[in-house]
């Protein structure tokens, strides 16, 4: 859904970069960059390193960054909303009215990148944008170090030993779901979205998934 | 042989057991360099402990350690990360400049975010998970 942002003639120079958080490696991610064509750079990241960086728990995030390369938005939810909670998990669709809503956030959140583009709004302050930067624990930290272990372990068959310092990491950062999604065995869908996933997104309550950026 | 990983890189070093290094090997690995006042790096200089030192070698897990920063190992003690403490982390992202990286794209051409600057940067993350 970038491709229309990246299309789109400003006044203002403005590249998407798109990080593809694939510990499995760039071929998971081939046939999605392959289908979609994009024109803007598409990168493959096996080692979650701008996630870890940005402090980034979950995809797609996004981060804005102005010209002179400092951050004017921290990391937030990149148009994705909560409805698919609330998807028939047996046809998997969403009904009429929640798939318009959905679409309408969505729509809301790419009309401001638009302006920002345009005109500069929406660029938070340096103290607001301070005040919504993820604070770094000493857990988060080596739950990175424990992915980053497990991930090396799994790509040279390593499961069983990788398993116990996937499941480790989660322990330590609860709330990455980028750690704990790419952790998981995949469906033949290629989606890490079992029994497992489930359970964990329903354990949220009444806590979103994609918390809903403030603009 | 000990594979380690950093966020430079990924290091291969001989060790006769845990993280041991020589002073090369450490200096090559964590970017600090041994001299008589201690582990330095730039201007700053950090004294190594008794419990650092092993012979001639230095235990570059507990140096790395003792600054703050994760250490995780396999069970082998054959693979090692080097992590990044939490308050490097976080005084990289309060100064509010984009924490800078190098990723590559299907084809293995290089792009780093600095690359970049003179324009409006929409960064954002996706998975086929």
């Amino acid at each position: 859904m970038w491709e229309d942002l990246q299309t789109c003639v400003f006044d203002a120079p403005f590249v998407v970069i798109a990080v593809a958080e694939e510990g499995r490696g760039a071929e998971q991610a081939r046939p999605w960059i392959e289908k979609a064509r994009p024109s803007y750079p598409c990168l493959i990241d096996e080692n979650h390193v701008v996630s870890a960086l940005y402090g980034m728990v979950n995809v797609p995030q996004c981060v804005w960054i102005d010209e002179r390369g400092v951050i004017v938005r921290p990391p937030e939810t990149a148009g994705s909303t909560d409805h698919f909670r609330k998807m028939d998990l047996t046809t998997r669709t969403l009904a009429p009215e929640l798939l318009a809503e959905r679409n309408a956030a969505r729509t809301a959140y790419l009309n401001a990148v638009r302006t920002w583009i345009r005109t500069g709004k929406h660029a938070l302050p340096g103290d607001e944008a301070r005040a919504r930067l993820p604070v770094i624990t000493p857990e988060m930290a080596m739950a990175d170090a424990l992915f980053r272990l497990a991930l090396h372990l799994r790509r040279h068959g390593r499961e069983a030993e990788a398993a116990e310092h996937f499941a480790e990491a989660s322990r330590l950062h609860p709330e990455s779901w980028c750690i704990f999604r790419d952790a998981q065995a995949l469906e033949p869908s290629g989606l890490a979205g079992g029994q497992a996933f489930w359970e964990r997104v329903n354990a949220l309550g009444d806590k979103p998934y994609y918390p809903p950026p403030v603009l | 042989m000990a594979t380690v990983l950093t966020d430079t890189g990924t290091h291969d070093v001989p060790t006769p057991g845990g993280l041991l290094l020589t002073p090369d090997d450490t200096e090559r690995v964590t970017g600090w360099t041994l001299k008589p006042e201690g582990m330095c790096q730039a201007e700053l200089c950090v004294p190594l402990t008794q419990a650092m030192k092993h012979g001639d070698r230095i235990d570059a897990a507990a140096f790395w350690r003792h600054l703050g920063n994760p250490v995780a190992s396999d069970r082998a003690g054959e693979t090692w990360v080097l992590g990044t403490g939490p308050d490097q982390r976080n005084q990289a992202l309060t100064g509010l400049q984009a924490p800078d990286f190098a990723l590559p794209d299907l084809n293995g051409k290089m792009h780093r975010l600095s690359d970049y600057r003179g324009q409006k940067v929409f960064l954002t993350t996706w998975a086929s998970w």
